[in-house]
């Protein structure tokens, strides 16, 4: 092994990351161990916290504002959005917060910094599948009472774009992490923009409910918006299916990801230095 | 032991900027990365300033470390000592991956696990066992690697009643076990430890020194080991990478090394008395020193003696306020700082009573007393159990002398004989 200042142009070591994966699945362990210790409720928080939310969107956006549904019951509608929202967000967030939220472990010990942000996506995974369950169980709960549900035909797609999902917060997580090691402004920067860029995603509201067309213009360069929109689809059939948008999406998360993995590979090193 | 090289460092150098991190900066980084982008050298990498932390430097740059070269062999235990802020972290950082060098490289062999500071990674919501699991994963060990060695770790640190309490509930004491347990049991080539035994208590300190004589001499691992304490550097390591300002020294010899130390360090190198003789030496209400130093038998002023020398204190001052209990004497020290022995002039049958006005005192010290090495010298000065005039290791004026191998003496012992007395001992059939 060498210990050199510069990393090549390109420098991520996924075999090192793969031999580290027992603590990943540690990181994973201990995120679930240690956040809900001394709390009465426990898990119950993982269910309490996405229906309140819907609840509150079905107050002011369904019955206040009365934007449209798609037809679907809005309980089903918000919460399925705030379920991918919700991956997408809190994967983004954490991961955001990777050098400067661990520096006082990344400061002692060595390990591949990826493992960080790739156990916090693993472990929002195990979060989203308690939520989507949650999704599921409503699903049912309409369809015995008599609401016609109709699942898509394509639930094969719900993983694809959960893994889409995954890359997007990633890639963009890391990028942020690397640029708050040196200017907090960032950190400031997406506490509000997630906020703001959900209201940019069609979370609230279906693509459908959007008539202007320059608005609609706008909204098709948010590579997140195909990907909720899809996922309804796939998962309740409403919404759209746009082939072009997503590959549009792929390509852009791609990027990002790869920018994201250069830029932090090139900020691990000496990070310890700045944050 | 085969002489296999682990670690050579080349021209290891560590840059940093100081003061905030802030908008002059982002000037900074726009401006190294414009010089970067037409092949130009960094321009902040030239005015970095050697590091001396006490003296205020013009640039915004300093070298924590400039171009440093060891090496290491398998299985030494290499000490590092050095004052504050002379580097020992940085390098050790770099070695352990936390930052990466400004220049230079380094090669390793094998896997490096660094014990930097005690219980990286533990959870303070987390059991005993699980954070045994946690750390041992971040320091690089697999899970089936912990499961095999699990019973030794909760042996060695002896803590098997909390095994399942949080460690949050632990005494400072038994998390440091616990983490240094973990991190003694693993399965790196490499062990880099720093400071850790500070908080252990005495059994659990020989016990980790122990554990670390183990590993380096019959696992044939190789530690790299920082410490203040002079004690410990001198009972295990193999060899001596001393730093200073950034520079580093590298002793073949640990005791060669430790002496060097010492006599460049810690104001050991210099007696007090010339510093402080017209600021204050007289203001008391009692003495006036005007000389005090050292000589050999035949008068002759020095500071390094023969091990079989007779070393004569001289001590010349002036008595303004008389009081029965009055006293002068001496306090001997070990360059590790070892008090050795004190003692006043009121110990004798018939003691010099010292009256009103000048007084000569000489002390004598007996060959054959004290082994090779640095020694500092106190004058003590007391109302005898009643006030200090010149208290001990506090405000007391000092010399500092060495000793040398005595002439001649059979070369029996390789280095040094140890120890910090070389009494004359007899061995009768």
């Amino acid at each position: 092994m060498i210990i050199k200042p510069r990393t090549d142009f390109f420098e991520i070591n996924l075999r090192e990351v793969w031999r580290y994966r027992d603590l990943m699945w540690m990181f994973i362990r201990r995120d679930f161990a240690a956040q809900y210790k001394q709390t009465v409720l426990g898990p119950l928080w993982h269910f309490i916290q996405p229906l309140f939310t819907t609840l509150i969107f079905v107050v002011v956006f369904s019955r206040i504002a009365e934007i449209s549904t798609d037809g679907l019951p809005p309980l089903i509608f918000y919460l399925s959005g705030i379920t991918i929202w919700n991956y997408f967000s809190s994967c983004f967030i954490a991961t955001s917060n990777t050098f400067v939220a661990n520096a006082y472990i990344f400061g002692k010990v060595y390990f591949p910094r990826l493992v960080m942000p790739l156990s916090v996506v693993l472990s929002n995974m195990v979060k989203f599948g308690i939520q989507f369950l949650l999704l599921i169980s409503a699903m049912i709960w309409y369809a015995i009472n008599g609401t016609e549900i109709h699942p898509g035909n394509s639930l094969f797609f719900i993983p694809v774009v959960l893994l889409m999902m995954a890359c997007m917060g990633l890639g963009l997580g890391i990028i942020i992490s690397s640029l708050t090691t040196k200017y907090r402004d960032f950190a400031v920067l997406i506490t509000f923009g997630v906020q703001l860029l959900m209201y940019a995603t069609p979370v609230v509201f279906p693509m459908s409910a959007v008539k202007s067309p320059d608005l609609k213009f706008w909204l098709s360069f948010n590579p997140l918006t195909p990907l909720v929109e899809a996922f309804r689809y796939a998962l309740l059939g409403t919404g759209s299916f746009d082939a072009i948008q997503l590959v549009y999406s792929g390509i852009f998360i791609l990027v990002l990801l790869i920018f994201g993995l250069y830029l932090f590979g090139k900020v691990e090193k000496t990070f310890m230095d700045t944050v | 032991m085969n002489e296999v090289r682990v670690i050579k460092a080349e021209n290891i150098s560590k840059l940093y900027r100081l003061g905030q991190v802030g908008t002059g900066s982002m000037f900074h980084d726009v401006n190294r990365w414009w010089h970067i982008m037409r092949g130009k050298e960094d321009p902040y990498l030239r005015v970095g300033e050697v590091n001396d932390r006490t003296r205020k430097g013009s640039s915004d740059y300093v070298w924590a470390l400039k171009d440093i070269d060891f090496e290491v062999e398998q299985g030494d235990v290499l000490g590092i000592i050095g004052r504050n802020g002379a580097g020992k972290s940085t390098l050790l950082k770099i070695l352990s991956r936390t930052t990466a060098p400004t220049t230079g490289t380094i090669k390793v062999k094998g896997r490096i696990a660094s014990l930097l500071e005690v219980g990286t990674g533990f959870h303070p919501e987390l059991s005993g066992r699980d954070n045994i699991f946690m750390n041992g994963t971040i320091l690089g060990m697999t899970r089936t690697e912990i499961k095999s060695r699990f019973d030794d770790i909760v042996d060695f640190a002896g803590i098997e009643r909390y095994l399942d309490t949080p460690v949050k509930r632990y005494s400072s004491g038994m998390y440091l076990r616990l983490a240094f347990a973990v991190a003694a049991h693993l399965e790196s080539e490499i062990l880099i430890v720093d400071e850790v035994l500070a908080v252990g208590d005495y059994e659990f300190q020989k016990k980790c020194l122990g554990k670390l004589k183990v590993v380096s001499e019959s696992e044939g691992r190789t530690v790299l080991f920082v410490s203040h304490n002079m004690q410990s550097i001198a009972s295990l390591s193999s060899r001596l990478l001393i730093m200073n300002n950034g520079l580093v020294r590298q002793f073949r010899d640990p005791f060669e090394g430790i002496e060097f130390y010492n006599q460049e360090n810690t104001g050991f190198d210099k007696s007090r008395f010339s510093d402080t003789a017209e600021k204050g030496l007289g203001d008391n209400d009692y003495l006036i020193i005007n000389e005090y130093y050292l000589c050999d038998e035949t008068g002759n002023r020095k500071s390094g003696f023969s091990s079989n020398e007779k070393i004569i204190v001289n001590l010349n001052f002036d008595v303004k306020n008389t009081d029965p209990l009055l006293t002068v004497g001496i306090g001997l020290y070990t360059a590790e700082g070892v008090n050795l022995f004190w003692s006043i002039h009121l110990e004798e049958d018939n003691p010099v009573s010292l009256h009103q006005g000048s007084h000569q005192i000489k002390i004598l010290l007996q060959g054959l007393l004290l082994n090779e090495g640095n020694y500092k010298i106190e004058l003590i000065a007391a109302v005898h159990n009643k006030q200090w005039i010149y208290r001990p290791e506090f405000d007391a004026p000092y010399l500092i002398f060495s000793i040398y191998r005595q002439p001649g003496l059979r070369d029996i012992w390789s280095s040094k004989r140890q120890g910090s007395l070389v009494p004359c001992v007899k061995y009768i059939k």
